[in-house]
C-alpha cells in the first residue's frame, strides 16, 4: 500500500508499505499499530483499491496482491 | 455489466417529467412558496473588505414599528470546530463564521447582522437603522501579497496544514499538498524541448440564474421546517444542525426545484439565518439574495496562479513535469488545490513529475465548489502547455497527445492504477471529426484540449411504490438539476419493463425519503440511478414471488421479462404471464403493498475524459474574440438519456468558454468587487456563441449496472485551454491570462508588437 506525501513524517518517510490484511479496516488497524497517529491522520481519505475509488472504505476487500493508496477525499460540483 | 446491450429505454430521450411545469411557470423554486403570516429577512453586509468589529448596536432597528428580531454574531451558538462531513468537507466553525462574522469581517459583503420585519422595506429600514463600529484592516487581494512573507494575516491562528511539522509561524497559506513520482531533474534532462510558462486564471462565480432563497418556520417547540433551493437538503439539513447546535431530527428541510447550483448550492448561507430568525419572531421568516449578494457574498471558485514545466523528447514522449499551483481560498481554508493538484496531469503517462499546491487565505469570499472544482485551473494552464509543446515539436496536438495518453492500466499521477477509461477513445474521434479537418476559416485559430474529473459515488438511497394499478412512483431524495428525474425513470423502465410514461419520480423532502448526499461530483445518474435500479430489483424479486404463491409454485421458477412474471423454462408453460399492474391488482391478496427500497454507497464511479475543439477568429483591431464553432466529446459510459447528456456537454462547455473568454470578479484597491451583476459580469449568452457541437463516446464503467459515468463536470473543463489555444493559433501569440476579454487580448498583441 502507498501514502500520501504529507503523511510520510509519520512513518519515517516510508511510502511504500507491504500489509497482510483482508479489508480496509484490518488494514488502518495495522497501521495505526505500526505507526501510531497514522489513523487519526488519514481522516476521511479515500481509498484506492487496484484503482477503484472508495470514498467511505471500511470493509472492502482486499487481495494478497492488491495495491492500494490512501488519497485525499474528492468533492465535486 | 450490460455491455453492447440492446435496451430498450435507456438511450433514449423522452422528454423530462419536471419539464412541462418548468417552462409554464407552475414549478415551485426557491423564492416561489409563500406562508400564511410570513415575514422577510434581510441581511446587512460589511462595507469593508477585512476589518475588526468592535461594537454593533441593534437598538434602533429592533425599536422600529414592524421589525420581529434582529440577530448577529453574538446569537450564535459558539461554533464548534471539526470537519462538516457530507460531500466535500470543510470546517464547521468557518461554515459558522462565513454566515454570520463574529469578531472579524474577512469580506466585502460577509454577513454582521440579519433582521426579520413585516415587509422588504421596513426590513431594509431596520438594516439601516443598525449602527457597525469597525476597525478598519488591510484587505489581502492577491496570491503573491497573501502568500509573501510578512503579509498581513487574514486569520491568525492559521498555521500552514499538512506540512511534516507545524510551522513556526501563522501564514495565509491554510494548507499545502505535494504529490510527485521519479526523478523531475533526469526527466527534464532527457527532454529535448521543454516549455513553461506562468498562467493566471480569474476568480468566477458559478453564475447560476436563480438567487439563494429559503423559508423557514420555526414551531414553540424549536423544531423547524425549511424550505429552499439546494443541491442536497440532507445535507443542508446537517450543517444547519451543526451551526445551530441543534438535533438534526428536528429540522426538516424539503427541497424546491432550483434554477442551478453548479456546485454553488452545496453550502448553506441563508439557511440558519432564517431559523434564528423564525424562532425569535415566532412566525415563518422568508429570505431571498440579491444578485449582488450573489455575487458578493456566496461561493465563487477560486482564482488560480498556475506554473508549468514541461520537457518531451523528439517523438513527444514525456520525460517531466512538474506544476506550481495556488489557489485563492477566499476568507476561509478550502480551495480545491487538491483536486486540482490530483488532475493536471492525470490524462498522461508521465514518469517524472512533481505538484506542489497552496490553498491561500484572501480576504475575498469563500469559495464553493464549481463542477470539477479545481480542474479547469489546472488544466487549463497543463493544456496550453501541451499545445505549445506540440507547436514547438512541429506534431499535431492530438498526435501529442496520444502519444502520452493515459489508459486502463496506467497508473494515475494520484496513485491507482486507471481502470476503462475512454480518453484514447474520444482523441480518436476528435481526429476523426469533420470539425478538426475541414479548413480553417480566414483569420481563426484552430484549438483543443484534454478534460478529465474523477466523478463520486456517495450514497443514496430510493423507495420504488407500485401503485394498485402498476404505475410506479419512485421516492428518491437528490434535488434534479440535469434532468435526473427522467433518467431515473429511464432506468426504472428499463429494469422493470415497463413503459417510461408509467413512472413518477418524486425528490422526497429529508423526512419522507431515504438519506442521500447531495446532487453533485457528477454523481446522481450514477448513484443514486444505482440505488433505483437495486429498488426495482427488490420489487421484481418481491413480484417473482407474488406470481410464486399465485401459482403455487417455488420463486425460483418464475423469471421476470418485459414487466411480467413468466414461468421459468421447463415450469407449466400453460401459466399466463402475470404483468406488474396483475401482481398489484392481487396484491392485497399475496402479503399486501409492493414496495422495494435499496440504500447504499456507491463506489467505483468511472473517471470522465473529454475533448474539445474550437475555431476562433480575433479581430487585431479590437480584440474581440468569436468563437465560430466548438466540439464537445465525452465519455459517457453510457448515455442514459442522450439529449440531457449533450445538454450537459453543451452547458459546460458554455460555462467553461464563458470563463475563458469574460467572466472575472474585479475588485478595486479596497476590496469591493466591482461588478456584481450581470450587466458588468458577462457571461455568454446564446447570441453570443454558434451550436456546440457533441460526440458521446461510450466506454462503459464496469462497476455500475448499466455502464454509466458520471458527466456533469467533466465538461467545463476542456474549454478553457481550447479557447485560449485557439486565440494562441490565430493570432501568433501565446495566451496565458484569462479571461481572453477584447483589452486583455489588445494587450498581449500590443505587447508582442502585433
Amino acid at each position: 500500500m502507498v501514502l500520501p506525501e504529507h503523511l510520510l513524517h509519520l512513518t519515517g518517510g516510508q511510502r511504500v508499505l507491504d500489509i497482510a490484511a483482508e479489508n480496509v479496516r484490518d488494514l488502518v488497524l495495522e497501521l495505526e499499530e505500526r505507526h501510531p497517529g497514522l489513523r487519526a491522520a488519514l481522516g476521511r481519505a479515500a481509498v484506492a483499491i487496484d484503482g477503484q475509488i472508495f470514498q467511505d472504505a471500511f470493509l472492502e476487500a482486499i487481495g494478497p496482491d492488491s495495491e492500494v493508496f490512501f488519497l485525499p477525499r474528492i468533492e465535486g460540483g | 455489466m450490460a455491455e453492447a446491450v440492446d435496451y430498450k429505454a435507456i438511450g433514449t430521450s423522452p422528454v423530462r417529467p419536471d419539464g412541462v411545469d418548468k417552462v409554464t411557470g407552475r414549478a415551485q423554486y426557491g423564492a416561489d412558496l409563500n406562508l400564511p403570516g410570513q415575514i422577510y429577512g434581510k441581511v446587512l453586509r460589511s462595507p469593508h473588505a477585512h476589518a475588526r468589529i468592535l461594537k454593533i448596536d441593534t437598538s434602533r432597528a429592533l425599536a422600529l414599528p414592524g421589525v420581529y428580531g434582529v440577530i448577529t454574531g453574538q446569537d450564535f451558538p459558539e461554533a464548534e470546530g471539526g470537519e462538516i462531513g457530507g460531500e466535500g468537507g470543510g470546517d464547521v466553525s468557518d461554515l459558522a463564521k462565513n454566515i454570520m462574522a463574529r469578531d472579524k469581517v474577512l469580506y466585502h459583503g460577509h454577513a454582521v447582522a440579519a433582521v426579520a420585519a413585516k415587509s422588504l422595506s421596513v426590513a431594509q429600514a431596520a438594516l439601516d437603522a443598525i449602527s457597525v463600529e469597525y476597525e478598519v484592516l488591510a484587505p489581502v487581494l492577491d496570491l503573491e501579497s497573501a502568500m509573501a512573507p510578512g503579509a498581513t494575516l487574514i486569520d491568525p491562528s492559521c498555521f500552514t496544514k499538512n506540512l511534516p511539522e507545524k510551522p513556526t509561524a501563522p501564514s495565509n497559506i491554510a494548507a499545502v499538498m505535494k504529490l510527485g513520482r521519479g526523478n523531475v531533474e533526469e526527466g527534464f534532462a532527457q527532454a529535448d524541448v521543454i516549455v513553461e510558462g506562468e498562467y493566471r486564471i480569474p476568480m468566477a462565480h458559478q453564475g447560476y440564474i436563480e438567487p439563494h432563497a429559503c423559508i423557514a418556520s420555526c414551531n414553540e417547540q424549536g423544531q423547524a421546517t425549511v424550505w429552499c433551493c439546494t443541491q442536497g437538503h440532507f445535507e443542508f439539513r446537517a450543517m444547519t444542525a451543526k451551526v445551530l447546535r441543534m438535533h438534526i431530527a428536528d429540522l426538516k428541510f424539503i427541497a424546491s426545484e432550483i434554477g442551478g447550483g453548479f456546485g454553488g448550492k452545496t453550502v448553506i448561507y441563508l439557511e440558519p439565518l432564517a431559523v434564528m430568525l423564525s424562532r425569535k419572531s415566532r412566525r415563518p421568516v422568508k429570505m431571498a439574495m440579491t444578485r449582488e449578494e450573489v455575487f458578493r457574498a456566496t461561493g465563487p471558485t477560486s482564482g488560480t496562479l498556475a506554473r508549468i514545466r514541461v520537457g518531451a523528447r523528439k517523438d513527444g514522449t514525456l520525460t517531466a513535469a512538474t506544476a506550481w499551483l495556488a489557489y485563492e481560498a477566499g476568507a476561509y481554508a478550502g480551495a480545491p488545490m487538491g483536486p486540482g493538484a490530483m488532475t493536471v496531469f492525470a490524462p498522461y503517462i508521465l514518469p517524472n513529475f512533481a505538484v506542489e499546491a497552496f490553498d491561500v487565505l484572501l480576504n475575498k469570499p469563500k469559495v464553493a465548489a464549481y463542477r470539477a472544482p479545481g480542474a479547469p485551473q489546472s488544466m487549463y494552464a497543463m493544456e496550453c502547455a501541451m499545445d505549445e509543446l506540440a507547436e514547438r515539436l512541429g506534431m499535431d496536438p492530438i498526435d501529442l497527445r496520444l502519444k502520452n495518453a493515459a489508459e486502463e492500466g496506467t497508473q494515475a499521477p494520484y496513485g491507482p492504477k486507471f481502470p476503462a477509461i475512454g480518453l484514447k477513445a474520444c482523441l480518436n474521434a476528435a481526429k476523426a471529426h469533420p470539425n478538426y479537418t475541414r479548413p480553417l476559416p480566414a483569420g481563426a485559430g484552430r484549438g483543443m484540449a484534454v478534460g478529465f474529473w474523477f466523478n463520486v459515488g456517495m450514497q443514496s438511497s430510493a423507495e420504488v411504490h407500485i401503485n394498485e394499478d402498476g404505475t410506479v412512483t419512485i421516492v428518491e431524495g437528490s434535488p434534479d438539476i440535469g434532468g435526473s428525474r427522467a433518467s431515473m425513470a429511464l432506468m426504472a423502465s428499463e429494469t422493470l419493463g415497463i413503459p417510461y410514461e408509467r413512472i413518477k419520480v418524486i425528490i422526497g423532502d429529508t423526512e419522507s425519503a431515504g438519506f442521500s448526499n447531495v446532487t453533485g461530483g457528477s454523481r446522481t445518474t450514477f448513484a443514486t440511478g444505482m440505488a433505483v435500479i437495486r429498488a426495482c430489483e427488490d420489487i421484481i424479486a418481491q413480484c417473482k414471488s407474488r406470481a410464486a404463491s399465485t401459482w403455487g409454485i417455488d420463486a425460483d421458477q418464475v423469471d421476470w421479462r418485459d414487466g411480467a412474471a413468466i414461468p421459468a423454462p421447463g415450469v407449466n408453460a400453460a401459466l399466463k404471464p402475470l404483468a406488474l399492474a396483475d401482481i398489484a391488482a392481487g396484491a392485497p391478496k399475496t402479503g399486501g403493498p409492493l414496495l422495494g427500497r435499496a440504500s447504499l454507497n456507491a463506489q467505483g464511479a468511472g473517471a470522465g475524459f473529454s475533448v474539445n475543439l474550437a475555431d476562433i477568429r480575433v479581430d487585431p483591431e479590437t480584440g474581440k474574440v468569436d468563437v465560430l464553432s466548438f466540439t464537445a466529446i465525452q465519455d459517457a459510459g453510457k448515455a442514459i438519456h442522450p439529449a440531457y447528456v449533450e445538454g450537459q456537454m453543451q452547458g459546460g462547455a458554455v460555462q467553461g468558454l464563458g470563463w475563458a473568454l469574460n467572466e472575472e470578479y474585479i475588485y478595486d484597491a479596497n476590496g469591493v468587487m466591482q461588478n456584481a451583476g450581470f450587466l458588468d459580469y458577462r457571461m455568454p449568452v446564446a447570441s453570443d456563441l454558434p451550436m456546440i457541437d457533441t460526440v458521446i463516446v461510450e466506454v462503459p464503467n464496469p462497476t455500475h449496472p448499466y455502464g454509466v459515468r458520471g458527466v456533469g463536470e467533466t465538461p467545463i473543463v476542456a474549454p478553457l485551454a481550447t479557447a485560449a489555444n485557439a486565440v494562441s493559433r490565430a493570432t501568433g501569440v501565446r495566451m496565458r491570462d484569462l479571461p481572453l476579454s477584447p483589452p486583455r487580448v489588445l494587450e498581449a498583441l500590443e505587447a508582442a508588437g502585433r
